[in-house]
């Protein structure tokens, strides 16, 4: 189990900002690049403190993946952030030729995840990165649930690694829950609560809201166990058979489309392994919209409310 | 001046006989690189072909993946691995892949690349790189004319300027085809030298089949400070093999063993130019 505290709110953003800046403090091999916007996608932090090591490259992501390459084969230890949107989408060839057949280690940080961007609308929200960027071979998927724990993943990414690798995070301050002690290991779910008649495996900022929706549903008698699975890919398919097994009923909760994302990988260990039945909680197949982000996470049921109401007419179907 | 025309004859050769070996392939390009390759192979980079990995050596980025064939015949020739493992080229297993992938453990090959519009922006990288550390080594880019239609090229070309990348020097192989006939008619590139001028570039355009001409532009590039260099190398699509000369249903196709013979005669022809 993973001790977690309520210490208040951060974005998870600022966590993979000050985690890039750490990093580049212990490694000197550490460069940044920018498309324009660096303090929005946190890498200010590094700008600042490292300016020699930080490169302007515009407004041209598919440049900048390619540049990023380059310094990887290098010797360097790229970091290139932008919104998830654009690294996903807009240079998915870079991504995916210059990168993963390359198998190179760059860091690309993809902003602005999730419905949860909020007023700047279905445009900016990323919610099909994931599945754009899972069927990569060589890819490494982390999406950390808090600002704690994206300063944690950022740095175990640069040193952990040799591999191109995504790390996912959101705009608004979420609450910052986890330990800085965590032991948190790529490719390893973290189990947040024990449970009895289901698990929700979350990930990103929805793992608050699935500790807070089992908060609702043990007061109706339902024991929901929390799994965060921090990493999209490699995905831990032991922690999903063994809950599997253990609960029969699973449910997934992701700000990204139930197409594609965690999911649909949930799904396929399932279907493979270990056949439970299975809610996936995230966007319908439909593009987001304008509103704060807590409307929206309202409107699509996506805060704890919304999670512990679809899991009751669910469990109850 | 040393001129290797004889250096460039073996290379096409070998190209006809690799892709002749694979029954697919893109010959038109791969013949008409084969004068910059050797140039570049034999008087303009430093390199070590027993030392592959030699951290000071010049590094070469083909962008355009397709022309694989006359980088590995350049390579084969220079001594990276034996000519024989040519006929490998482009069957299950070998080491020589349709577009060239690092993976698979080809000394000499500096990038797995071939979707184009991408090769250009590593370069840079590795130039940017090479600045950060004050190594003295340069990176040079194989570009195609048709490429230049990509949009992210025109991102690499505008950013190489901005970071004063002297030390990155590009060639266009100005063949004037692509698959769907000139690239004129196709999608209008002119004015090239207007266009990387304008982009901020040390721009020289040059005979790609004159080594003589190659080599001052190649030296001069060297010499450019605070300016990347593009070489617009004109080239003859086929070059040495009269009869597909210009021919632009030549980019994507290979000969067949049967047409092979005819073709190494003409190219026989051609052994010490004209």
């Amino acid at each position: 189990m993973t001790k977690w505290i309520n210490k208040g709110s951060k974005p998870t953003r600022t966590g993979f900002g000050e985690g890039v800046r750490a990093a580049g403090s212990k490694n000197d091999k550490i460069v940044g690049l920018g498309a324009d916007i660096t303090q929005s996608v946190g890498m200010h932090f590094f700008a600042e403190a490292y300016p020699e090591r930080f490169f302007s490259l515009g407004i041209a992501e598919q440049n900048a993946v390619g540049v990023a390459a380059g310094l990887a084969l290098s010797g360097k230890i790229p970091v290139f952030s932008t919104y998830g949107v654009f690294a996903a989408h807009r240079a998915a060839d870079q991504i995916r030729i210059s990168l993963c057949y390359n198998n190179l280690h760059v860091i690309i940080g993809g902003a602005h995840a999730g419905i949860s961007v909020g007023p700047d609308g279905a445009t900016h929200q990323a919610l099909e990165d994931i599945a754009s960027l899972r069927a990569l071979p060589n890819m490494t998927i982390l999406s950390p649930c808090d600002a704690t724990q994206a300063f944690i993943a950022v740095q175990k990414a640069v040193e952990a690694l040799n591999n191109p690798v995504y790390i996912r995070f959101g705009r608004e301050a979420v609450t910052d829950f986890t330990v800085e002690d965590q032991h948190f290991e790529i490719g390893k779910a973290q189990s947040m609560r024990n449970g009895r008649d289901l698990c929700i495996i979350a990930t990103g900022h929805l793992v608050w809201e699935a500790i807070q929706a089992a908060e609702t549903l043990a007061d109706k008698g339902i024991e929901a166990a929390v799994i965060n699975m921090h990493t999209i890919k490699p995905l831990d398919e032991d922690a999903i058979i063994t809950a599997a097994q253990k609960y029969e009923k699973i449910v997934t909760a992701e700000e990204h489309q139930i197409t594609g994302g965690l999911g649909s990988a949930v799904a396929e260990v399932l279907a493979e392994n270990s056949p439970a039945r299975l809610l996936r909680i995230g966007m319908p197949n439909r593009f987001g919209e304008s509103g704060t982000a807590e409307e929206l996470l309202a409107k699509y049921q996506l805060d704890a409310k919304g999670i512990a109401h679809q899991i009751g007419s669910w469990i109850n179907s | 001046m040393k001129t290797f025309y004889e250096q460039a004859w073996q290379i096409r050769k070998l190209i006809l006989e690799s892709l002749a070996e694979a029954g697919s392939g893109h010959t038109g390009s791969s013949l008409g690189l084969a004068d910059v390759f050797a140039v570049l192979y034999h008087q303009v980079l430093h390199h070590n072909p027993l030392n592959p990995d030699w951290e000071e050596r010049d590094r070469l980025v083909l962008s355009i993946g397709h022309v694989a064939p006359v980088l590995y015949a350049t390579l084969a020739h220079a001594g990276y691995f034996p000519v024989e493992e040519l006929k490998t080229l482009r069957k299950l297993g070998s080491r020589l892949q349709g577009h060239p992938g690092r993976d698979f453990g080809l000394p000499g090959i500096e990038l797995s690349a071939g979707s184009l519009g991408q090769g250009l922006s590593v370069a840079l990288g590795m130039a940017m790189a090479d600045k950060m550390d004050n190594k003295h080594r340069r990176t040079y880019c194989i570009l195609g004319d048709g490429e230049l239609q990509e949009g992210s090229v025109w991102e690499a070309i505008m950013a190489a300027s901005h970071h004063q990348t002297d030390n990155l020097c590009a060639v266009v192989d100005r063949n004037g085809l692509q698959i769907d006939g000139p690239t004129e008619q196709v999608m209008k590139l002119e004015s090239l030298e207007d266009r990387w001028k304008s982009f901020g570039w040390n721009v020289i355009s040059v005979d790609g089949h004159d080594h003589a001409a190659l080599m001052n532009a190649f030296e001069s590039a060297q010499k450019m400070k605070g300016k990347p260099t593009v070489l617009l190398a004109k080239t003859i699509m086929g070059k040495g093999v009269k009869s597909i000369e210009n021919d632009y249903h030549w980019h994507g196709k290979a000969p067949s063993k049967e047409q092979l013979e005819g073709f190494l005669n003409e190219l026989n022809k051609s052994r010490y130019y004209d």
